[in-house]
């Protein structure tokens, strides 16, 4: 059997150390021994598809799901899916959640002292099409005050969560906003190897912005691509 | 044109928003061919403390063997009510709980058969990328030729063999750090 495996990061090029000492809460959480190095098999190049997840119409429009608009600015988050190799992810799915624009989670284990909006649920999903394109349409997330350390705020951000072909491909990640005087004081946006960083951030897309409607920012996301060379069978 | 990769991040504590919507702790419907089994995970960190904000998501192959993903061209039957996926958040006691069937045995690319076992990823809260294990189940005869557990020292291998309690439950605790630290596999 001679498996397609999918390519290794670099360690510390692209990925953050699990031991990150800024962000506190990695210190009782990141393993203290190093993960044992898995040659790819079915079990690894396999994966969810959730092709048979159906979405509703109003799940990739966040200003959408409820009785009326939430307030805030309202934009377009949209881009690709793609793999190293700069091919489409095809009909990946897309999960997001974020804050709403004045830094409150729809979710009651935030406390932070900041309205809640009752048009503003924070969660969406969409599904990729064949050639990797994604589209949402929400509002501009707030920053939000967090425990960490003194004075700490999260820049504003959304959550994504992507599967990709296979196990092996899973990522969890954070879009940032181009520009943002908070990234240079997160932790977690600075766990990243700092070459890499600037791949988390948004960029402002003004062809795409639509005249008295919303901003649009492009992000595209790069998930881990296929080996070229065959496994060993070793 | 190659690119980079984009770098992973934590779950955050509040992801509860959209994932919520596609938890699947019951992964295997009426219907469904195999052993049913219930599997409780658990996640402690290095101290032994609960984490209740953690999510974990599994994915498995169907009683044949046979994952549901077009890159499994073997000749097994799919089963149409299984996909082998689940999700779910741990709760305020740090354990999360599923049902779903036991899977067959997939191949090794080197030759021969894997035992059975469940691929688990797991997400919490100060975990800056995900970390992936797997779940055995005690006993399994095919346990001792298994090529991955081959791979683990022998003093680890039991942190990915899970135990079937008294009320028939399958147990596996998932540590962070400490003494018992789970085997994490860089997939
Ligand atoms: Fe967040």
């Amino acid at each position: 059997m001679n498996e397609e495996t999918y390519r290794r990061p670099a360690p510390g090029r692209d990925h953050p150390s699990n031991d990150s000492p800024g962000y506190k809460s990695t210190a009782r959480r990141a393993p203290s021994r190093p993960a044992v190095m898995l040659p790819h098999s079915l079990s690894e190049v396999t994966g969810p598809s959730l092709r048979a997840t159906r979405l509703d119409s109003a799940e990739n429009d966040l200003t959408r799901q409820r009785m009326a608009e939430p307030l805030g600015e309202r934009i377009i988050v949209q881009g690709r899916v793609l793999d190293q190799d700069g091919k489409p992810v095809p009909e990946a799915l897309v999960e997001i959640w974020q804050c709403n624009a004045a830094g409150r989670y729809h979710h009651p284990g935030d406390q932070h002292d900041a309205p809640l909006d009752p048009n503003f649920f924070g969660g969406g999903r969409a599904r990729a099409d064949a050639e990797g394109n994604y589209k949402f349409i929400t509002i501009k997330p707030g920053a939000y005050p967090w425990k960490n350390h003194h004075n700490a705020w999260r820049p504003a951000h959304i959550h994504f969560s992507l599967f990709g072909p296979a196990f092996a491909t899973r990522l969890i990640t954070q879009m940032y906003f181009p520009n943002d005087p908070l990234l240079a004081y997160d932790p977690i946006y600075n766990s990243v190897p700092e070459g890499a960083r600037a791949r988390m951030q948004a960029a402002f897309d003004m062809d795409s912005t639509q005249p008295e409607w919303a901003l649009a920012y492009r992000f595209d996301i790069v998930l881990r691509g296929r080996d070229a060379t065959p496994m060993e069978n070793a | 044109m190659s690119r980079a990769l984009t770098p992973s991040q934590t779950v955050g504590p509040f992801y509860f928003g959209t994932l919520a919507r596609s938890y699947h702790d019951d992964l295997a419907p009426a219907g469904v061919a195999g052993d049913r089994v219930e599997i409780e995970l658990s996640l402690v960190d290095a101290d032994g403390a609960i984490v209740p904000d953690g999510l974990f998501e599994l994915w498995q192959a169907n009683s044949h063997g046979r994952y549901d993903h077009p890159e499994d061209r073997r000749n097994l039957p799919l089963d149409p009510g299984f996909h082998g996926f689940g999700r779910a958040s741990t709760d305020t006691a740090g354990r999360a709980v599923f049902r779903t069937i036991r899977p067959g045995r997939v191949p090794w690319p080197a030759g021969g058969l894997q035992a059975p076992h469940i691929n688990v990823s797991v997400f919490a809260r100060g975990l800056l990328n995900r970390l992936a294990t797997r779940l055995y189940f005690d006993g399994d005869p095919a346990l001792a030729e298994d090529p991955v557990l081959k791979l683990v020292e022998p003093a680890r291998r039991s942190t990915l063999i899970a135990k079937r309690d008294a009320a028939g439950v399958w147990r596996l605790p998932i540590c962070l750090g400490g003494s018992d630290e789970t085997v994490f596999f860089d997939c």
